[in-house]
């Protein structure tokens, strides 16, 4: 039989073995996040539990879209036909400007600024600690994701990544009281720092002083002087100026772009420069976009290099307009949009 | 063969519940399953049920709720040991003072969350609302009580 009283001394130093080696864990993790392997692998063993708990969500989403009806279905075709008509007439503007951009660039000699490569997530519906802004997505460090990855969603940025599992990773929201984003005001150019409030629609800036020019609903983007994320991605828009006499600062509240709380698609970006190769062949795989692509930076090319050195470059430049069966630029985009 | 199966399913099943997507409003007020849960295992089979499996599982809430890593570890190490040294007292008495009991020993363990949070700089403001989870979690004791109690004797979990 076992003995009635047993436990003595063996808890007592269990214990202080364990509470030992938890204190030890926190200040790595809080100091240098040294145990980073540790809880990725920890982290990806309860992967399958996150994908189980959005289960739920994804069911009644899909009952959900099973009860649309053929009419709202069309309506919303229509409506996204309409959205992807104006997109993409802003988008030929775009790429215009983007060749430009290069070309003046060029001319500067300033390093050509490209766009960075993209991958789409999708959020899990699973609850984290509810007194903090976080949540996550289902991709991993498989995907390439990782720690500090800035993540974005069609209207502004949204985070940046805090952890990662193979599969999915947790993304720390821009309103978290933990998370700081070094942010300008897109008008004046005013550098400050946006930090998080903890509620999804507020966050704020500080360091403003009180005589500084700035006014409600000016645009908040990202400065790209923290070097983690990529500069002039909006951010937010100024809801409250109160300039406060008595003290060093204004105190400035901005609504976030992104829809923090509602949406279910992110993009993971990555700012690197070093990817910029790969970052053109993904720029050039969706279909449509080359034969538009190509037309708009060619002769985008041809009256800088003309004028720099007449007589060789125009020699070899005619081929080019030969294959595009239109001597210049202008007409060369009309063959392309009019089918 | 359910000696070590039984309680970690159980342990992974509350899991799953804390991470199971609420309301917003009702998520502060959510049980702490996982701790319940291991508090139940301390109560019943204290011989067979350690430290290590409750700091185990605590770190695993601390990587599901993306706190520091070790926060919630040593808080349910803390309320297990006291469960384990009381766990003579506690089983012969009738639910509703268990429920009592969890709930002093839940609310130590977010009083301990809450001073690692502070001293990390990360504390709630709401306290309340922070500190009423425990309240919730004593309605349901006697529920998770009863299920575990069944599991436990289906399976002949001495």
């Amino acid at each position: 039989m076992q003995p009635l009283f047993q436990n003595g001394g063996g808890l007592a130093l269990r214990l202080v073995l364990l509470v030992t080696l938890s204190i030890a864990t926190m200040v790595a993790d809080h100091r240098g996040h040294y145990v980073e392997q540790v809880r990725s692998v920890l982290y990806t063993a309860i992967t399958p539990l996150q994908y189980a708990a959005s289960v739920p969500a994804m069911v009644t989403e899909w009952g959900a879209s099973l009860l649309t009806t053929q009419r709202q279905l069309r309506q919303r075709v229509e409506q996204l036909e309409r959205r992807n008509l104006r997109l993409n007439a802003r988008q030929q503007k775009f790429e215009t400007l983007l060749a430009e951009n290069d070309r003046l660039r060029q001319l500067l000699d300033a390093s050509a600024k490209r766009e960075e490569r993209v991958l789409v997530g999708q959020l899990l519906a699973v609850d984290l600690d509810p007194f903090r802004q976080q949540v996550i997505v289902n991709q991993g460090s498989r995907s390439g994701i990782f720690r500090g990855q800035p993540v974005i969603d069609a209207t502004g940025v949204m985070g940046q990544v805090i952890q990662t599992g193979a599969f999915t990773a947790t993304v720390l929201l821009i309103s978290d009281p933990d998370h700081a984003l070094p942010v300008q005001i897109n008008r004046t150019g005013l550098r400050t720092i946006a930090a998080g409030t903890g509620e999804a629609d507020r966050i704020s800036l500080l360091y403003i002083p009180n005589s500084a020019d700035i006014q409600v609903d000016d645009l908040v983007i990202t400065s790209g002087l923290g070097g983690r994320f990529p500069a002039n991605y909006p951010v937010a828009r100024i809801s409250a100026v109160e300039r406060r006499p008595g003290r060093a600062f204004a105190a400035v509240t901005a609504r976030p772009l992104a829809n923090l709380d509602r949406s279910r698609e992110v993009l993971m970006v990555w700012p690197d420069e070093r990817q910029r190769s790969q970052a053109r062949e993904i720029e050039v795989d969706p279909e449509g976009m080359p034969s538009f692509d190509q037309p708009a930076t060619d002769p985008g090319m041809t009256p800088d290099s003309t004028a720099t050195t007449p007589p060789d470059d125009t020699s070899t430049i005619i081929p080019d307009g030969e294959l595009d069966a239109s001597p210049d630029g202008d007409t060369a985009s009309d063959p392309e949009s009019s089918p | 063969m359910s000696r070590f199966l039984l309680p970690a399913i159980t342990i992974l099943a509350g899991l799953l519940l804390i991470m199971l997507p609420l309301p917003s409003v009702a998520e502060p007020f959510r049980p702490d399953w996982v701790s319940m849960v291991v508090l139940y295992w301390a109560f019943a089979i204290p011989r067979r049920f350690g430290l290590l499996p409750a700091w185990i599982a605590g770190l695993l809430l601390d990587v599901a709720q993306g706190t520091l890593l070790g926060q919630h570890a040593l808080a349910l190490v803390v309320i297990t040991a006291i469960a384990l040294n009381m766990h003579q007292r506690v089983r012969v008495s009738p639910v509703l003072q268990q429920s009592l009991f969890v709930m002093f020993l839940l609310l130590l363990k977010q009083t301990l969350v809450l001073w690692i949070s502070g001293i990390s700089g990360r504390a709630p403001d709401d306290l309340w609302l922070y500190f009423s989870a425990p309240v919730v979690a004593t309605i349901f004791w006697p529920l998770v009580f009863v299920i575990l109690r069944d599991l436990r004797r289906r399976y002949a979990l001495a």
